[in-house]
């Protein structure tokens, strides 16, 4: 089985500096894989490259194969249906990944009716609207048909990033990239889309890439982590191992850390 | 490229102030006299119907000006060019604009940075001044080449506002992950630039349209804009200017016109916002 994220040494530089050095990763379908390390450690510059999406003035060398193609070095116009096809994202902050002038049910629909493009059908605006609808539903949003109707800022932040979710599921990727996407929500809210991206990626066998800095949201979202610092990999291995066993200094501290929270929690209780 | 068919019913509830209503109402009742003048005027706007320099009265409204002629009629013949040199020239500006802000936004950094010291520099340079060096390039002062340098002449505020807001929206998640879902940059365009900075450029097309009238004005008291006998108001102001003390009117009247509108413009515009920017809509 192919894989349908493949990146070798990956490098990214900017005016010089290094700030990726020598990544390497893969995510199969049906797999489920962390990358995890402090802010500015390099985790969302390796998914942005991953995608081909490096802010300007940034180069990447190295490998990076979406879906068996090379990303790097591949014009826009190469990667853009490629993109669409293979891979969606979802960002940590749901206020911004959605467009604050349109209704979220036209958002939703936009992603639905280019890949309907796609795949050379031109469906009716009733057969859209329920399959916007049944995306929402499908997402756990309440009242699909009347919250389709309104615009990002009436939503709470649960449902923004669920309706991110939903646009992001309307791509039917094989690939899904999650930069923080609990980050920016509260506790309860975090642990409900936890389960929904679970349950969704379990279903569709799509291969689930995490981006975070917190490590009990990973233990719970993921198979197999990998540890970002200063740009490189220190460390890599199923989540229970790693957690339980960590041999880098740094993921030591980490783990450390998370444990200290979680026993500073059990006293207070 | 197939229009964007939203899959939702177009908003019901709009938010009007009083101010949109002021503005809406000055602005249109200039729509409405300018419209009236292609069908009719109350006397032939280059006839002498009465006295020279009469006071304003029942037969002339607002007097009559050093020829005799009906100057409530020009004023209204006033209007109607105002608003066509308003249109005409936010229509240029707006083309052009929109066009090379929207280039601006997705260019390489060196083209951006060349087109936006390009746009400072002409920005710098005051808009009347640009336009009178137009209508002095070209054939001669006609109302097209006053429509055509105002245009050009304010299309540079336009381009830079809008490279602006185009950047400001290009750094949002949302078109990243557009991007990722494998949407183009026509489509980028189409879909959320342009519905996002829509309402800022509405209100400021609205501004541009008052500060162009004021600019036709301008060009037609120096003599640069629609040549006689068009009855612009600034053709009027600059020929009340010699009899201002002894015949006041001749200047109130047109300024009352011009002023009534730009305000009118100023206060639409301001109205505009609220309604183009669901975000900002009560519930």
């Amino acid at each position: 089985m192919d894989d349908l994220l493949t990146i070798e040494s990956l490098s990214i530089r900017h005016a010089g500096r290094p700030l990726v050095s020598g990544v390497s990763l893969s995510v199969a379908a049906g797999e489920r894989v962390g990358l995890i390390g402090e802010s500015g450690s390099g985790k969302s510059l390796t998914a942005l490259a991953a995608i081909g999406l490096l802010p300007e003035g940034m180069t990447a060398s190295g490998s990076v194969r979406l879906a068996g193609r090379q990303v790097i070095g591949a014009t826009d116009r190469e990667v853009v249906g490629l993109r669409g096809a293979a891979v969606a994202t979802i960002f940590q902050e749901p206020l911004t990944a959605l467009d604050p002038l349109m209704r979220i049910g036209d958002q939703i629909a936009e992603v639905v009716r280019r890949r309907a493009r796609r795949d050379g059908r031109s469906p009716s605006r009733a057969d859209v609207f329920a399959e916007v609808t049944g995306l929402m539903a499908r997402v756990a949003l309440p009242d699909p048909a009347r919250l389709a109707r309104a615009y990002p800022h009436e939503m709470s932040g649960g449902q923004r990033q669920r309706a991110a979710i939903a646009m992001a599921l309307a791509c039917r990727p094989r690939l899904l990239i999650a930069d923080e996407p609990t980050t920016a929500l509260d506790v309860t809210t975090q642990a409900e889309v936890l389960k929904l991206l679970e349950t969704l990626v379990r279903e569709e066998n799509m291969g689930l890439l995490f981006i975070s800095h917190d490590l009990p949201v990973v233990g719970t979202a993921v198979d197999r982590v990998l540890v970002l610092r200063a740009g490189e990999l220190v460390e890599e291995g199923p989540v229970a191992e790693v957690f339980r066993r960590p041999r880098h200094p740094y993921t030591v501290g980490l783990v450390e850390a998370a444990r200290a929270f979680d026993q500073a929690i059990g006293a207070a209780l | 490229m197939t229009a964007a068919t939203p899959v939702l019913a177009p908003p019901t509830s709009m938010r009007v102030t009083p101010t949109f209503l002021i503005g809406a109402t000055l602005v249109g009742l200039h729509v409405v006299v300018g419209l009236l003048t292609l069908v009719w005027t109350p006397y032939d706007p280059t006839a002498m119907t009465g006295g020279r320099l009469a006071p304003p009265s029942l037969a002339h409204w607002a007097g009559t000006d050093r020829l005799g002629r009906d100057l409530f009629t020009e004023i209204m013949v006033g209007a109607r060019i105002a608003l066509a040199v308003g249109t005409g020239a936010v229509a240029i500006a707006a083309a052009i604009g929109v066009t090379i802000g929207l280039l601006a936004a997705f260019a390489s950094r060196t083209v951006d940075d060349v087109l936006a010291a390009t746009l400072d520099i002409l920005i710098a340079f005051p808009t009347l001044l640009l336009a009178m060096l137009i209508v002095a390039a070209s054939d001669g002062a006609s109302l097209g080449t006053a429509i055509l340098a105002i245009g050009i002449a304010s299309s540079s505020i336009v381009a830079r506002l809008t490279r602006i807001l185009a950047r400001r929206v290009l750094a949002m998640d949302y078109i990243t992950a557009a991007r990722v879902s494998g949407t183009g940059w026509l489509g980028i365009v189409r879909i959320h630039v342009l519905p996002n900075i829509w309402p800022t450029l509405i209100v400021n097309f609205a501004l541009q349209f008052g500060l162009a009238v004021i600019a036709e004005a301008s060009l037609s008291y120096l003599g640069l804009g629609a040549p006689p006998p068009n009855a612009s108001w600034g053709r009027l102001l600059q020929e009340a200017q010699a009899t201002v003390y002894t015949a006041p009117f001749g200047a109130i009247a047109p300024g009352v016109a011009l002023v009534s509108l730009v305000i009118g413009l100023n206060l639409f515009a301001d109205g505009l916002r609220d309604v183009a920017d669901p975000t900002r809509r009560r519930r």
